[in-house]
């Protein structure tokens, strides 16, 4: 009995200083950030939520700090949920800012009427292509749909021109896709709406008969791909950065699509300020600095995943084909959104989703 | 066992209105574990009607047939290997049982999306096996992991400890008296097992294996991973691709009324008799069954076992941290989301301890059906999907309580919602070990109510109470999606750094912040297995 109470005890004790501690660094924490804040130029506070992730963007959001004396405080998180949480806060949402990894995300909350119109300033930076034509939201970085494929199993030569030519026997076994994400759904719906659904029906029909692989998203396509567990991936062009952190000498590369196929999809990661915005100058020079020279520079020279810049003049990541030469389905983003429902159907209902 | 006059009275004593604070903080607590419930139904309703033909869409009954045979076999699993374990450790002479037991127990730290990825290092169409195997095998191909077999293991691993470490305790606790009795009466081992042994642990086994299914039904890290389209992962593929929330609501309708028959299984499973015994109980260790020639082959078996649940996750994040090692040089320890998990965890596990034993004595002592109701009311936010709590409470805080919206206590309250049935566990097992006449001969002894309450009672079921803590310390350490959503800006948390590093494929800087999290959950685990080795329940 004694000896259980001490041990009982001893447990509590414990954990009780643990909690302590923990509350007594994060209120250290706190304060310190609080003083940082304070010290910044006007003690602006800009609040953003990010579906982008940590690991690539916060070099980006600690130059705008240091540009202008704004402090930022980032929400990061997965980007669609992000926009059910937008959509749930309503107008008591804190965010001032969305930093959204694709179109739809973006065009969700601007559909429920949360997000503001942009200054004309800001939307005229980037090609009319890669914003919203009701001009709520503005394209920051483009990403490109492309087949990557295992060196050391396929030669660049022998890889189609075309999507469409993946129905082939050949590839029977050999492909990998990420049928539930986000990006690979926007790129069925881009060819659904180029080629139209029968034909993008019989296209998918085609890869099912050719037993692709599937996998949860473009990243662990990439990594089948270097263990040469398939051959050919539909992904995006910056996965390929993102395994080379993790495995310098994978055998992998992209193989770019011909232009205007209906696999070449040009999609954008982008930015919008929300209607409930407190902050709204700060928010618009976050906005502004995102489509700058200096920030869009940033995707070429310093972004781990070398995403193409969109500002006109700013030349992609060495290596890559100009973004100018990367012709995709005639399709404006904003009907990617409305069109995601169609393609969800089409998916489960030839066995993608099922 | 047969009820004795006794037994009877003590019934219709315990029928006795319960005092009023008791049934309003009870009430209190359950109704604001389910606001969740509330929100949904508010969403549901908000849309407009063609959402609602998500019910019938093409796929939908096959979803739910999924759902259900993923969830029962993950169940059977999780009770099978977790009461074998349980026996084999506390009641035969397996050599190294010591080690063993808490061996077998340490997978309930590896949160699921990591055992999912380890699993899937190892077992996947081209990880550590394979590479193994080609050497000198030249083995191209192994089985494919993927789908319902791999959600299967990966889920198995995370909940049947469980199982295994509530009937532990029970075979622990239980009067050794009893099957001695059986056994000088001339029945046979396998009869006393299944006479006496089986009916004493079944409350626990029971408790284990409603966790363990309420578990494979919210869980979305290792059915992603792995690839198997439950309920819950269709619900969140529902909110990521359509935005539309309408329909996503509806499907955790649905899940809810799956939980309700799962819910109704298990009440049925525990209906008969008392599991309490009337007197102190023999103050001795029981008698070990000998295994007799057995007793390597389970030794054997079992290792086997702890190799496969707790040794493959461990090698391959090992690998992963060498990996990480020699790519980017020495590695900085995560020491502030570390302190995050343990500060938030230790408060979430208190919170819910507290929250839970007017529950927990509400139906326990004053046991009518809207008590027992009451308590299994609480139990069903823990079958709902991590994301759907937290939107709910998006949804409450942002809208109806802006000063506490993305604030610790925010983030805590979700943690109590979501895992309070862990700390009801706790509790309600402990409390039904403890005969009400010990409690009734202190009324008549004179103690108030609260005297008696915390001088016997709590004292008597202490150790229960804070294995329900423990639990929820550690479902709290692994929590992600509601932690995402809900926590203040800036807080991080080692579940957060785990996603933060895998969302963006580096999974080699995710060992670190998972080795971290299961290194600080694992002395926890020491105190859930090793408590129970002395007499508990014996009066001091």
């Amino acid at each position: 009995m004694g000896r259980h109470r001490v041990k009982v005890a001893a447990a509590l004790a414990a954990l009780l200083a643990t909690a302590g501690l923990a509350a007594g660094c994060g209120g250290g924490d706190e304060a310190t950030q609080n003083e940082a804040t304070t010290a910044q130029e006007g003690g602006t506070t800009l609040t953003v939520y990010s579906g982008r992730e940590e690991e690539i963007v916060e070099p980006l959001f600690a130059s705008f700090e240091e540009a202008t004396g704004i402090a930022v405080e980032v929400r990061y998180g997965d980007s669609a949920e992000l926009a059910a949480t937008i959509a749930e806060e309503g107008d008591g949402s804190p965010a001032d800012v969305f930093f959204a990894q694709d179109a739809g995300a973006l065009g969700a909350v601007a559909a429920t009427g949360l997000l503001a119109e942009l200054p004309a300033g800001i939307l005229e930076r980037v090609d009319e292509r890669y914003r919203a034509s009701d001009g709520r939201w503005v394209g920051t970085s483009g990403r490109v749909r492309v087949l990557a494929y295992n060196t050391d199993a396929v030669a660049e030569d022998d890889l189609p021109g075309s999507v469409l030519e993946l129905t082939d026997p050949r590839w029977k076994g050999k492909i990998g896709l990420p049928p539930t994400n986000a990006s690979f759904q926007a790129f069925v719906t881009a060819m659904r709406l180029s080629i139209g659904d029968e034909e993008t029906r019989r296209w998918l029909e085609g890869i099912k008969a050719n037993e692709p692989k599937l996998y949860e998203k473009n990243g662990p396509v990439l990594e089948a791909l270097a263990a040469g567990e398939i051959e050919v991936g539909l992904v995006n062009h910056y996965y390929l950065y993102l395994l080379r952190e993790e495995q310098p000498d994978a055998p992998v590369e992209n193989h770019f699509l011909d232009p205007g196929d209906p696999g070449a999809l040009v999609n954008v990661a982008g930015v919008g300020i929300l209607t409930g915005s407190t902050e709204l100058d700060a928010a618009t020079r976050f906005v502004e600095f995102l489509v700058s020279d200096a920030g869009q520079r940033f995707y070429a020279e310093e972004a781990e995943e070398a995403e193409y810049p969109l500002v006109a003049g700013i030349a992609p990541r060495e290596g890559l084909p100009p973004l100018d030469s990367l012709v995709g389905p005639d399709i404006a983003l904003d009907e990617l959104g409305a069109g995601l429902e169609a393609t969800l159907e089409l998916l489960n209902e030839v066995g993608f989703t099922s | 066992m047969s009820e004795t006059p006794a037994a009877v009275r003590t019934r219709v004593r315990t029928r006795r209105r319960p005092p009023l604070p008791l049934t309003a903080a009870a009430v209190t607590v359950v109704g604001l574990t389910l606001l969740p419930l509330v929100y949904l139904v508010v969403r549901a309703t908000s849309g407009g009607r063609e959402a609602w033909s998500v019910l019938t869409r093409r796929g939908t009954a096959e979803l739910l047939l999924d759902t259900g045979v993923l969830v029962a076999t993950v169940t059977v699993a999780a009770v099978v290997l977790g009461v074998a374990l349980a026996w084999l450790v506390t009641r035969t002479d397996i050599p190294g049982r010591r080690t063993l037991g808490i061996a077998a127990a340490l997978p309930l730290v590896i949160p699921s999306y990591v055992a999912a990825l380890a699993l899937l290092g190892a077992f996947g169409p081209r990880g550590l096996l394979q590479q193994l195997l080609a050497g000198p095998f030249g083995i191209e191909r192994i089985p494919e992991i993927y789908g319902f077999p791999g959600a299967v293991v990966a889920l198995t691993l995370s909940t049947y400890p469980y199982v295994y470490i509530l009937t532990a305790a029970a075979l622990r606790n239980a009067d050794p008296a009893l099957e001695e009795a059986s056994a000088s009466l001339g029945r046979s081992p396998l009869a006393t097992f299944s006479r006496v042994t089986i009916p004493v642990v079944r409350p626990a086994v029971a408790a284990g294996a409603l966790l363990a299914a309420l578990y494979a039904l919210a869980d979305f890290g290792a059915v992603s991973l792995m690839q198997y389209t439950s309920l819950t992962r269709a619900i969140y593929l529902q909110y990521r691709s359509l935005f539309d929330r309408t329909p996503a609501a509806i499907l955790a309708l649905v899940l809810i009324a799956l939980t309700v028959i799962v819910l109704a299984l298990e009440a049925r499973s525990r209906r008969a008799g008392r599991y309490h015994t009337l007197g102190p109980g023999a103050a001795r260790p029981p008698r070990l069954v000998s295994l007799g020639r057995w007793r390597w082959p389970a030794f054997g078996a079992v290792t086997l076992t702890v190799l496969l649940f707790l040794g493959v996750p461990l090698t391959v994040l090992g690998y992963w941290l060498e990996r990480a090692i020699s790519l980017r040089g020495p590695l900085e320890l995560p020491w502030g989301p570390a302190l995050g998990s343990l500060g938030t965890a230790t408060a979430a596990a208190a919170a819910a301890a507290v929250a839970a034993l007017p529950i927990a004595i509400l139906a326990g002592r004053h046991r009518t059906r809207f008590t027992a109701t009451l308590e299994r009311l609480a139990y069903m936010p823990n079958a709902l999907p991590g994301i759907v709590i937290a939107l709910s409470l998006v949804f409450f805080g942002a809208r109806y309580a802006s000063p506490v919206y993305q604030t610790l206590g925010l983030l805590l309250f979700a943690y109590v919602v979501r895992f309070l049935p862990e700390a009801l566990a706790g509790s309600s097992s402990a409390l039904a070990a403890i005969d009400p006449k010990v409690e009734e001969a202190a009324r008549g002894l004179g103690r108030s109510r609260v005297g008696v309450l915390l001088t016997v009672t709590l004292p008597l079921a202490r150790s229960g109470i804070l294995a329900g803590a423990a639990l929820v310390f550690l479902s709290t350490m692994k929590e992600l999606p509601a932690t995402l959503l809900l926590r203040p800006i800036g807080f991080e948390s080692l579940a957060t750094e785990i996603w933060k590093e895998t969302a963006v494929g580096a999974y080699s800087q995710a060992a670190l912040p998972a080795l971290s999290l299961i290194a600080l959950s694992a002395p926890l685990v020491l105190v859930l297995v090793t408590r129970g080795r002395g007499i508990d329940t014996a009066p001091g």
